[in-house]
């Protein structure tokens, strides 16, 4: 009996952050993967290698000696108009930074997956958005995800937005390290065809290497252009602005799932709101069902991307809130100065001239644990600074 | 929120106590649930007390956080009972499912438990994994038992994850063969229900 032997086709599966992140990547078809493992976020290579090893798609896959020839190499194939991928965390992350700035300048629209996890001393291998954030001004556009399809579902999206002709930079969709990477949830898959054909085009890099018009890329760049080329590169990151909504405006089209550069929760009639990233943003919706139901009216924004940042609809969605509270949660620290987040959402409310009651928490670093009981008990807190569980 | 199903399970590494919360979420899943399934990690090794952990909700789990109140306990070595605090946040509604031949720890004499011996099972099987018995479908097998998953959808997913179909067949004789253990909880349990008895008939008799 034929049939038997034939397995239904799934729709709908039940896995990690790091195998939808392996599944993402393969429908985009890359031409280029390199990537050295790293915990937590091993599990995707070893699924890509995996994947492309059984001939789901015909793929270069790198196996390289470091994270720094991992990116060298996307960087490589990507200047000869390939379609690259690569994954690291944390020490990796790092170990890549003068590449991170290489691949955004020389705008090359590589997409990366980032396990966002603490660093040392004292080795530390948990959750953590220190790594990612501190390559924030390199010129990468950075996503950061709450759920497994999440996770899916925005790496489909980031090589539209890298490829995009405005554009042309390179994107790191970033996913919390264990709670995210290796948490295992349904996640439901997309057409292939329909992706392929509906929602990304071939790639096509402009300023590629080709042996019919020879050019050299990345040589000396004197002081009289080296400004214009940097202000290029902010030139594609603002544009990437209303490029990413457009993706995300098709994707809902086409696939049903709806995503914004601030999700917002609850937080139109909301008096008090909690603002943060990541797999603790999306805890913080039980947070504010529970406080409703207690007759506190909480909301809260989740931010999906840092760069570029959602100026225009973070101030949109704090404008037509009456809170006049907000509580940002940090999972990241910079010493002498203040959680991240919190800095670039003041600047912000500064620009536009809204005052508000600002609560900084720094909670979750280092993969500390953090419930929505925590948070029901910090929108209790004063305006400043605090350290939870200090 | 919603109401949400929080399992615990206490193993040691290379047991598969990890696997044993992938595949009870998965089955929930194919139940047509939503699941959540993770491993609190550290720096893995062989032989040391890890904790796992599986929710199961009719709507989206949106906690990511450690499981603070489990409704179920799942030990499947017998010895952590001595070296991990398994009653840790448990409540008197918390039901505990431990690998041993039926009798109580001193620690859990309080609390509903049931038993079964997957050691025994594997053993009796040659189902083993680097000269280790494997114990956690057979485990995986007795919580069907109990209800949180139907046993069609568990197989299922045991055999998503297994190629070897002896781990089918621990879970349908750890299905048969889990037992309520008698300790004072219950014997507690069945006076009071012997009690209620006598006053009814007392009533009756009035």
């Amino acid at each position: 009996m034929m049939a038997e032997c034939v397995e239904e086709e799934e729709t709908s599966v039940y896995v990690t952050g790091c195998e939808a992140a392996a599944r993402a990547v393969i429908i985009a078809k890359p031409s280029v993967v390199a990537a050295y493992p790293i915990t937590p976020q091993t599990e995707i290579v070893e699924k890509l290698s995996l994947f492309i090893g059984e001939g789901r798609h015909d793929c270069q896959f790198i196996a390289v000696e470091s994270e720094h020839s991992a990116l060298s190499a996307c960087i490589g194939a990507a200047s000869c108009g390939a379609r690259t991928f690569t994954a690291t965390s944390s020490h990796g992350l790092l170990y890549m930074a003068e590449m991170l700035y290489w691949a955004a300048i020389a705008r090359l629209p590589i997409v990366m997956a980032n396990a966002n996890r603490a660093l040392a001393s004292g080795w530390n291998i948990w959750a953590d958005h220190i790594d990612s954030l501190s390559q924030r001004d390199a010129g990468w556009i950075q996503f950061y995800t709450s759920t497994v399809q999440e996770v899916y579902d925005t790496i489909l999206i980031a090589f539209r937005v890298a490829e995009n002709e405005g554009v042309m930079l390179p994107v790191m969709v970033n996913l919390d390290g264990f709670l995210l990477t290796h948490i295992n949830q349904p996640l439901r898959l997309v057409d292939e065809t329909l992706y392929q054909e509906e929602f990304l085009d071939e790639i096509n890099v402009p300023h590629a290497l080709n042996l019919d018009s020879p050019h050299t890329l990345g040589t000396l760049i004197s002081p009289s252009d080296n400004y214009r080329v940097q202000h290029d590169r902010k030139l594609g990151m603002e544009r990437a602005k209303d490029v990413i909504k457009e993706a995300e405006r098709d994707f809902l089209r086409l696939f049903g799932r709806e995503y914004h550069p601030v999700m917002e929760y609850r937080s139109d009639d909301a008096e008090v709101l909690l603002l943060g990233m990541g797999t603790l943003a999306k805890e913080a919706e039980d947070a504010v069902d529970m406080m409703r139901f207690r007759g506190i009216k909480a909301g809260l924004l989740r931010l999906r991307q840092i760069r570029p940042f959602p100026d225009d609809e973070i101030i949109d969605a704090i404008s037509r809130s009456p809170a006049e509270k907000l509580v940002i949660i940090d999972r990241d620290y910079s010493p002498g100065s203040g959680g991240i987040l919190s800095q670039e959402v003041k600047t912000r409310l500064y620009d536009a001239g809204i005052v508000k009651e600002i609560v900084n928490v720094i909670a979750g670093v280092g993969g500390q644990d953090v419930s929505a009981e925590d948070m029901m008990e910090m929108v209790e807190l004063e305006r400043g600074e605090h350290w939870w569980g200090i | 929120m919603g109401d949400i199903i929080e399992i615990r399970f206490h193993s040691r590494g290379g047991q598969g106590g990890a696997t044993a919360a992938k595949i009870l979420g998965m089955a929930a899943f194919f139940d047509g649930k939503y699941s959540t399934s993770l491993s609190v990690y550290g720096a893995e090794r062989r032989g040391a007390a890890l904790i796992s952990g599986t929710r199961i909700s009719d709507t989206e789990i949106r906690r990511y956080s450690s499981i603070k109140s489990p409704d179920y306990v799942v030990i499947l070595d017998p010895v952590l009972v001595e070296i991990s605090d398994v009653t840790e946040g448990t409540n008197e509604d918390t039901i505990f499912l431990m690998n041993n031949g039926g009798e109580c720890p001193l620690v859990l004499e309080d609390y509903i438990l049931y038993s079964v011996d997957a050691t025994s099972i594997s053993l009796d099987l040659g189902l083993k994994v680097a000269g280790m018995p494997v114990l956690n479908t057979p485990m995986l097998g007795a919580l069907a038992r109990l209800g949180i998953v139907k046993q069609s959808s568990l197989k299922r997913a045991i055999r998503k994850i297994y190629a070897d179909t002896r781990n089918i067949r621990a879970s349908e004789m750890a299905y048969e063969r889990v037992v309520k253990v008698q300790n004072r909880r219950s014997i507690l349990e069945e006076s009071e229900e012997l009690e209620e008895e006598a006053y009814e008939r007392l009533e009756e008799a009035v």
